[in-house]
Formats: structure tokens, sequence, C-alpha cells
């Protein structure tokens, strides 16, 4: 059985509660202020889950909008990245911060090889090709 | 003529000399001229709809593949081109879409039998070109109408700017907590200093957990210092995520759509509500504009933002629709990009924030279609504080126009997202607000503001009247919220901690929806703790009766601006002027008024309620007064002035002529209680009369003592210089017609049919 039934499960959080946990595992209800209080709740708790990611996903392609499905899935993959090399890739992204259609390459097979993230790895393959075509592997700063 | 005549040099002359007329000089004056606008010239950007360089739209297809579109070829796609064709397109719908006529399609934008999920899933297969060819056939009503039928969520809501001068965060919480009072869904600051922005984020974020909870907040400043912000859950939404038409203007802005992409992803992926940010004319100033129209770039900005999968885009000019405007259609374009914005399933907030002009006729009527139609995010945002406060510069509506922006939604019974907040309420969220943060810097040795600091916060309307932090104090404080690593759920402890419990829990609801991830969605806001977005609450428009309608509760709401006339407190308000008249003031009723009197006899005619149930003119007068005048005038010129009071009629013109026909000399004066009189003469018609006051609000003493003058030259025969009240151009309905038709129905309450006028003697018990 799916996990998602239709995007009458939506919003997740009130009519699925079943599908909405925390990375521990710990349910939606048991982030209290309570608990905070009592330091049981720390902010990795309070992060979205690539299965989380994954669900919304579904219901973006059931409400008709798959690119922003596309857009959850990239999100799910990279969620477990950590925030360093999440903010490298991205300046990697920028124009003319990578030299080479390599160094882009390279960002592309450790997302692949590290965290799992073959679309994400597709998406900066993509982009490689492409600005090496439009010549942004140029001097910028 | 060189010689110009002293006589040539009327007062207030713009010295522009006489060969002019002066209405221009008059106009030179007004704040419209601070405006500049610009000509139409396609081949150097400035045009909205029809650029020199603009592509006919097309889609060539080859074995299943793009061979090219809108006219460029494959090989020739530069980086958008490329995005657009791989990310938005659907190949399977394409064909068949781009193949239907751009009238056609225009036609079914605005038929309400053409569901809006047709046309959404029509979009998927369309260009930009053919986008921009479609929208452009829609006149400002069209794409109004349009833009209301396909807009994503049903519901609609507005969004605030909350800045300050000096990035004092006292005063950054009370104004959040004052946005949320006013129901923003969202409230979004940004810094002066930008080292500023741990700061802002953290007073912010406890500003808007007072009241209730579920207002999404965001720091605009450098991308990855947001993202780390976010990260500490000081903030829950992005929207500064800017994108390009050409593609010399996107790299010049330092980023492809791949980085853009990269980014939307990555905000996802921290449990982040983000939208990206495009907005008519971005490219001309950029100086990239490859002589193509502002709609066809924004087209080509708004495909890019579908294919990157974001849920929403900031759309609709943005910093660029003060230079849209300067063009003919300007504004019209920034409906039209909008309306693609939504077409193509986007949650839109609809630009209104960089003010687009100094005329205030311009702005208002730039808000009309999308207050009526209703909007995701009407500003995106509006100035919730004062003009010189707003750290993005001034929006289209500001601190000191929120209430015409109230008014303007009762006028029209339409909900623009905000509400009316009494001066208690705004007073008590705004002490609860510095109070609450004052406790969090306490918990957290972030500083220890005094009590004259608050209490000037806590009233100021703006920071030239705070004695509070300086944007020096407040690096300090950032830097430590910054080094130490302070998150969200440092803050939320320490407001639980110091006895903040509900802004503590407040707090904790808005993290806590990082992990459903269900605001991810498109156009989410939080509703009444609930998250209401375009899946949830999809806008269903399909004709009358149908979409949004405003609640009867809603229309309440909506009506209940501050400072309503209601008859009671008209009439207590009268009420209260009946003990200093009955000084200054006594009537006798003599009994039925005979009808002949001496040659020089002037009849005052009073209407039912003088004297008897009202007591003041709307100019403010005792009526007391008001009958001195005119009989100290009729007097001055050798009449005599008899009181009748009229108990047929409230009219004006018929009191007038009652009493002339009463009067000896055949002259009367008719006058109401709020100060409305006229000269009339016995032998005329109703209508016709010899003089009328009726801008009894501007009426003065000196101008009834005149009244009484001229109907006494009257009754000589002779001719006197008729008085004129000086309108001096006050819109005197406005000021007084609701006023007027209250007193009004009290002097009508008190006639009868026939009733007999009757003679009043009048005594003035003080000295003149």
């Amino acid at each position: 059985m799916a996990r998602i039934n239709g995007i009458a499960d939506y919003p997740l959080a009130e009519n699925r509660p079943d599908l909405v946990k925390t990375a521990r595992g710990t349910p939606l209800t048991e982030l209290t202020l309570k608990s905070v209080e009592a330091g049981k709740v720390t902010l990795e708790d309070l992060r979205i889950t690539p299965q989380a990611l994954q669900d919304q996903a579904r219901i973006s392609e059931l409400a008709g909008r798959p690119t922003l499905a596309r857009n959850f899935e990239r999100a799910a993959e990279i969620v477990d990245v950590p925030q360093d090399f999440v903010l490298k890739v991205y300046e990697l992204l920028r124009p003319g911060r990578a030299k080479t259609k390599d160094e882009l390459l390279a960002a592309a097979k450790t997302l692949r090889e590290a965290y799992r993230a073959e679309k994400m790895a597709a998406f900066v393959e993509e982009a490689a090709e492409v600005y090496e075509r439009r010549g942004l592997f140029t001097f910028r700063f | 003529m060189s010689d110009q005549t002293p006589a040539d040099k009327a007062p207030g002359d713009k010295t522009t000399g006489a060969n002019r007329w002066r209405r221009f000089a008059d106009w030179d004056e007004r704040p419209l001229r601070l405006d500049r606008f610009a000509v139409e010239d396609p081949a150097n950007g400035f045009a909205a709809f029809h650029g020199a360089k603009d592509p006919k739209p097309s889609l060539v297809m080859e074995a299943g593949r793009i061979a090219s579109m809108d006219g460029i070829p494959l090989a020739d796609f530069d980086m958008i081109d490329h995005f657009i064709a791989h990310h938005h397109l659907d190949l399977d719908l394409a064909p068949t879409a781009m193949a239907i006529p751009s009238a056609e399609i225009a036609r079914r934008l605005v038929d309400i039998s053409v569901p809006r999920e047709e046309l959404a899933r029509l979009a998927h297969g369309l260009t930009p070109a053919k986008l921009a060819e479609v929208v452009a056939q829609l006149s400002a009503i069209e794409l109004a109408f349009a833009f209301s039928k396909m807009r994503t969520r049903k519901i609609p809501g507005n969004q605030g700017h909350v800045t300050n001068a000096k990035d004092d965060p006292l005063q950054l919480a009370a104004d959040a907590a004052t946005a949320v009072a006013f129901g923003f869904d969202e409230v979004e600051t940004t810094m002066r200093v930008a080292r500023n922005a741990w700061s802002n984020a953290l007073a912010c974020a406890v500003g808007a957990a007072v009241g209730r909870w579920g207002t999404l907040f965001q720091c605009s400043s450098e991308e990855a210092e947001e993202l780390q912000i976010g990260m500490a859950g000081f903030t829950s939404y992005a929207e500064t995520v800017s994108v390009y038409g050409t593609e010399r203007a996107f790299t010049d802005g330092d980023d492809t759509p791949w980085s853009k992409a990269f980014l939307a992803a990555a905000y996802a992926s921290r449990g982040i509500k983000m939208r990206c940010t495009s907005g008519a004319a971005s490219e001309l100033l950029m100086g990239f504009h490859e002589s193509k129209s502002l709609l066809y770039l924004e087209a080509r900005c708004l495909c890019l933002q579908r294919a990157m999968g974001v849920q929403g885009t900031q759309n609709g000019g943005i910093d660029g629709a003060p230079l849209a405007s300067t063009m003919p259609g300007g504004v019209r374009e920034l409906l039209a990009e909008n309306l693609i914005a939504v077409w193509l399933d986007l949650e839109c907030a609809t630009g209104n924030d960089a003010r687009h002009s100094e005329s205030e006729i311009r702005v208002g009527a730039k808000i009309l279609p999308y207050l009526i139609a209703g909007s995701d995010f009407i500003c995106s945002g509006m100035g919730s504080i004062l003009k010189y406060d707003n750290s993005f510069n001034p929006s289209s509506f500001n601190g000191e126009e929120m209430e015409d922006f109230l008014v303007l939604q009762r006028d029209y019974e339409a909900d623009g997202g905000l509400t009316s907040v009494g001066e208690a309420t705004a007073l008590d969220v705004r002490k609860r607000a510095v109070d609450a943060l004052s406790a969090v810097f306490a918990e957290l040795e972030l500083g220890t503001p005094t009590e004259a600091m608050k209490r000037s916060v806590a009233v100021a309307s703006g920071s030239n009247d705070t004695d509070s932090y300086l944007p020096r104090d407040v690096a300090f404080i950032s830097e430590k919220i910054k080094e130490r690593g302070i998150n969200v759920l440092d803050v939320i402890k320490a407001l639980a901690a110091r006895g903040f419990r509900d802004e503590a829990q407040n707090l904790l609801n808005v993290v806590r929806l990082r992990v459903s991830g269900d605001y991810l969605q498109t156009a989410a806001v939080v509703r009444n703790g609930h998250v209401v977005s375009a899946v949830n609450n999809p806008n269903d428009y399909s004709g009358p009766g149908t979409g949004y309608r405003v609640s009867e509760a809603r229309r309440q709401e909506l009506s209940a601006i501050r400072d309503v006339l209601t008859r009671e407190e008209v009439l207590r308000t009268e009420a209260t002027f009946a003990g200093p008249e009955a000084k200054l003031i006594r009537y006798k009723t003599l009994g039925d008024a005979g009808t002949t009197g001496p040659k020089n006899e002037i009849v005052i005619g009073v209407s039912p309620a003088f004297g008897v149930k009202l007591f003041r003119t709307l100019a403010g007068h005792a009526l007391s007064a008001v009958l001195r005048a005119l009989s100290e005038g009729v007097e001055a010129k050798g009449g005599v002035a008899r009181i009748v009071r009229m108990g047929h009629t409230a009219d004006t013109s018929f009191l007038g002529l009652s009493a002339a026909r009463l009067a000896g000399s055949g002259i009367g004066i008719g006058i109401q209680a709020k100060g409305t009189a006229v000269i009339h003469q016995a032998d005329r018609l109703p209508h016709h009369n010899l003089e009328l006051f009726s801008n009894a609000p501007i009426t003065s003493l000196t101008h009834y003592r005149s009244l009484g003058e001229n109907a006494a030259t009257y009754a000589k025969g002779e001719m006197p210089e008729p008085v004129v009240v000086p309108t001096e151009g006050k819109a005197m309905g406005a000021r007084y017609h609701a006023q007027v038709a209250l007193i009004y129905a009290i002097e009508t309450s008190l006639t009868a049919d026939g009733a007999k006028p009757e003679d009043i003697e009048i005594a003035f018990l003080e000295a003149h």
C-alpha cells in the first residue's frame, strides 16, 4: 500500500500524523514545550526528513505540480548533506566559481557517491554541460 | 514679450511669464510631477508588451525532441532556454498546446466555464513567447479578472515589512507583534547594517510570537547567511532568490538557473518555505535587456521558476516596478506578468511593494485590481512601519497609509488580508513584545534595556520617537547571537523560563512546521493554527458565488474600522450642547403664526428640531449665536425680525418660502438646525430662492449676519451683493454627510403634515 493515499492526506501533520516523525523517529505530538524545557528536544528534532520531503513530493505530484515534486525529491537527497558541503556546491554552481567543468563533475561525484544524491548529481552534471557550452568557466573576480 | 508689466505677475505666479496657461504651473507642483516618464523605445528596452526583438511563439519537435523553441534553434539555446526546455515544457502536451491559437487561449482565461486546473495544465506545454502573446491580448480588466480566476490559493493574504532605521531589536519586536495583530501572514525584515542580521531575526521571531501563532517570518540577507539563520530556526521562509530573463543579467546577478535551483532545493531540505523573485525591468536596470519587452522577459523568468520547482514567486515589477511604470502600459504589464505567474500555478506575492509613484492616486489605482481580485499576498510587502523606517525602501502602502488600505477593504468588501486593531490592543501587544524580548535578552545575557527604552519603543510610531538601541549596540548583540550559536530552542526556553509561555509555545509551533513540511506546498500560510495552501484550499472560482467570498464574520471585521459614527453617538453629542444653550437662549412658543406684519418685517423660519433637539450648526456655532447674528443683520439694515417655527417641513427651501409668505416684507429666511439657510421671496417658486447657504460646515457667524442684512435689503427692494461662502474645494460630502443624514433624520421625525407655523419669542440670556 502506498504511504500517501491522495491529497486528502494533506496536511500530513493533521491528517496523517502517523507518517510525520522526526529524524530520531519521535512523533510530532511529543515535540512539546515541556520536552523542549526538559532538554529532550534538539534542533535536530526540528528538521525535516528525507521521508517527509518524499511524501510532500507525492502530494505535489497528485496536486498536478510535477516540477515542485522534482524539487522536493532533489531536496530529500540533500537533507543529510552537511551544511558546509551544501554551501560549497551552491558556490561552485555560481558563475565563474568553477574554473573547469571537472570541478563541477567532482562535486556531482561526491553527491552521488558520498550522499547517494543521484538526482542532484545528475542536475549538477547537466549544469556542467551547459556551463561549458555557454562559456561560464571564466574569470569573474 | 520681454518687458513684463507688474500686472502680468499675479500673486503665486511661478515666474513662467504670462504666456502660459497657469494650470500647467499648478500641475508642476503636484506630487505626480516628481514621477518621471519615459518614451516607448523598444530597441532600447523601453517596451512593456512589444519588444523590438521579442520572438514569435513556436516549438519545433524532431523525433520526440525539441529542435527549436520560440524561434531559437537548440544549438543556440542560452542557459535560460535550456532550463525551460528541459525542466518546464511537458513534451507530451506541448505540440497540442502550442497549436491552439493565442486568441482562443486568451478567451479561455476569462471564460468562467473553463476550469482553472485545465488552464494550469495547459501552461505546462506553452513556451514563454506563447504565454506572453496570450496575456498581451487581455485588457486591464480582463487581466485582473483572469488573475482572480487563476490565482492558486482561495483565501487571500498579505505580507508586511518590519524594519527600522536603527535596527533596534526592541522596536522590531514591537512592530512584528503589531504586524501580526493586523493580520499579515508573512513578515519580512532586513537590516541597515548587514551584521545585524542575527539580532533582527531573533527580535522579529520573538515579536511575531505575540498574540497568535502562524505568521511566517523571513530575514532578507546574504544568501549563505540567510540559510544559516533559517537553520538556526529563527526564520520560516525566504524570498530573495532572484531570477532574470536574460543570460547576461542572470550571471551579472552572480547566479545561474542551476545555482538558484540548487538553493531552492537547499531551502526545502532545511524545511524552509521559499519563493523566487522576479519582476519587470530588472534586466533593463542591469543593462542586459536584449531589446526584448518587459513581458516576454518576465515570461522567461516565470517559466524558469516553475522549471526550478519553486512553489511560488514574488513577482510584479518588484524593484523594477518604478521603472516599468515609466512606460506606456507599464502598470498593465505588471498585472499581465502576475497573471502568467499564477497561470503557471505559482504562489504569487504580487509586488505592490517598491512604491512606483509619488502620486497617491496612482498608488491607489495600482492596488485596486489586486485588492478586488484577491492575491496570495497582495503586497510583498506592505510597509507596516513608517516610510523612513523601511529598510527596503518605501512601499506602495506604509505605516502612514495602512488605514487607507483598511478603508479600501471596507469600501469594496474585499479581503486584503488585514484587520483593524484597536488602540488598546495595539499598545498591549507592543508592550508584551518588548517585555518578551527583554526577558530573552536577560535570560541569554544579551542585554538589559532600561524601562525608559522599553516605554519609548512601546508608544513610538517610528524610530525617530525612540530612545533605544542604536545600530552599533545592535552589532554587538548580533555578533553574540551568532558566535554563541544561539538558536530558536534557546529562545523558546528563555521565553518559557521567564513566564512568556504563550509566546514560547507559539514560536515552537512555527518551528515544528518544518517536521512535516506541509507548509512547503504551494501558497501555504497558517490560519487559525492550520496550514492552508493551494493543495487543501485551492481557488475554485467558476463564476458568481464561487471562489473566495467574504463571510459575514469576515465582513464584520472588514467593516470595523476606527471612529465610525452611530446615531446614538450623534444624539449623545447633541445632547451635551443642550445645557449650555439653555443658559444662553430661551424659546417661548406664542401660538399660531400671524400672516401679516410691517413692510420691513423679515420672518426667520426655523426647522422643527431647531433649539429643541439640536443646538449647534455643523460649523459648531451655537444656534443662539446664529439667531442673534441673523437678527442683528436684519436690524442693521432697518428690518424687523420675527421668528417662526415650522412644523410641516424641515426642507430649507420650504422653510424659506413659508417664512417669506408670513412676512410683511414678503422676504423670509429659512434655516435648519444644522445651519443650512436660504433667503426666499413670497412670490417665487420653491427652489428658485434669492440666496442659498448650502455649505453649513463652513458658514460663519459673519456670513449669517450678512445673510440677515441682505434679507432686509431685499425687503427694501434693493439688490445687495450676494454673500459668497468660499468652499475651498473641501470634500464636504465626505466630511459631513453621514452626520448630516443622521441629524436631518431627527428634523424630519419632528415634522407633521399640515402642522401650523408657530410664532416664537426668544430671549438672549447673556450679554453679547
